[in-house]
């Protein structure tokens, strides 16, 4: 049963990924080149209402629909990691147009050359894990 | 129907982004799709070579279910409500694409010059676009996450790191299409 749920959430997600045009390549490029407020609008409208949400459920206590307790988990403090990985993942985004969600849907719109990114996704992750040792986070 | 048709405005997709983090929230889990790049790198033997994949993936599997719905929920939008319909990008966007060589700006949903089937035959297509899922695949586990772990998730909870990622994701984007670009394009 939770399994049907968290597939019908992935459906919704995907649908919503690729109808709002946040997994086309041009979107990407005009939301860098600052010429249209649509990228923004998405990422601005969906962050006011998530800190609500957020704060909602904090400040309500709000359980889970299987009625555990719902953490939320700080992330490590530091500023290396968090600036150059984030460098590192625009390069990318900005370049093939996709961040590791649309990637998946697109795959599904049936955009096949999407696999190549995919692959390369699996080959940076793989290289992070052999070299995570010696960068500095 | 025609409404199932239509490209969805940006005050629509992004509450609806927001809510597929609440729902995930709701039923116990978090919003963060990288993860998942993770948890195949392991899953298809990553493990033998270094600690970092060492980990039960096998807990991961309800992220696993999330990426399929969306590559489901990819094929239902794009074949069943015209989710593959060409963005109305901003006509000077269009012009300079053009200029750049991408003639298929402002008449379909993915540049034809990086996603059509042609690319496959094309050594410089396939280099882009396998180096670019590098940086993505490498940055986002360097950063701990990528747009919605850090850009939704993470500043939704007011996380003083997914600010910075975000500033960083930036920065990237910003010295790609504006530097490199002119260079590889």
């Amino acid at each position: 049963m939770k399994s049907i749920v968290n597939l019908i959430i992935g459906i919704f997600f995907g649908i919503v990924m690729l109808k709002s045009e946040a997994a086309s390549w041009f979107r990407i490029y005009e939301m860098f080149k600052f010429k249209s407020f649509h990228m923004y609008g998405i990422i601005g409208s969906a962050l006011v209402l998530g800190i609500i949400f957020i704060q909602l459920i904090k400040r309500f206590k709000i359980k889970t629909f299987y009625g555990e307790q719902i953490y939320f988990v700080d992330k490590n403090k530091s500023i290396f990691r968090y600036l150059l990985g984030g460098i590192v993942f625009g390069l990318g985004w900005a370049l093939v147009g996709v961040c590791p969600g649309p990637m998946f849907t697109l795959l599904g719109a049936g955009f096949f050359p999407i696999i190549i990114v995919i692959v390369g996704a699996l080959i940076g992750t793989w290289i992070y894990g052999l070299l995570s040792d010696k960068l500095p986070h | 129907m025609d409404l199932i048709n239509q490209a969805l405005p940006w005050y629509v997709s992004g509450p609806l982004i927001a809510i597929t983090m609440l729902l995930l929230i709701l039923v116990g889990k978090n919003f963060g799709m990288s993860s998942n790049l993770r948890t195949i790198c392991t899953a298809l033997g990553a493990n033998k070579t270094c600690d970092f994949f060492c980990f039960d993936w096998k807990g991961q599997s309800w992220n696993l279910l999330i990426m399929f719905g969306a590559i489901i929920g990819g094929f239902i939008a794009f074949n069943y409500m015209s989710g593959g319909n060409t963005p109305e990008i901003n006509q000077e966007v269009v012009n300079e694409l053009k200029i750049l060589g991408f003639e298929s700006a402002g008449n379909s949903y993915l540049p034809v010059e990086l996603f059509g089937e042609d690319v496959f035959s094309s050594l410089k297509g396939v280099f882009i676009l396998l180096f670019g899922g590098i940086l993505v695949g490498f940055g986002a586990r360097y950063a701990g996450g990528c747009t919605s772990g850090h850009a939704i998730s993470g500043l939704s909870n007011l996380q003083l790191p997914s600010l910075i990622s975000v500033i960083g994701f930036f920065i990237g984007g910003l010295v790609m299409i504006h530097l490199i670009f002119p260079l590889i394009f």
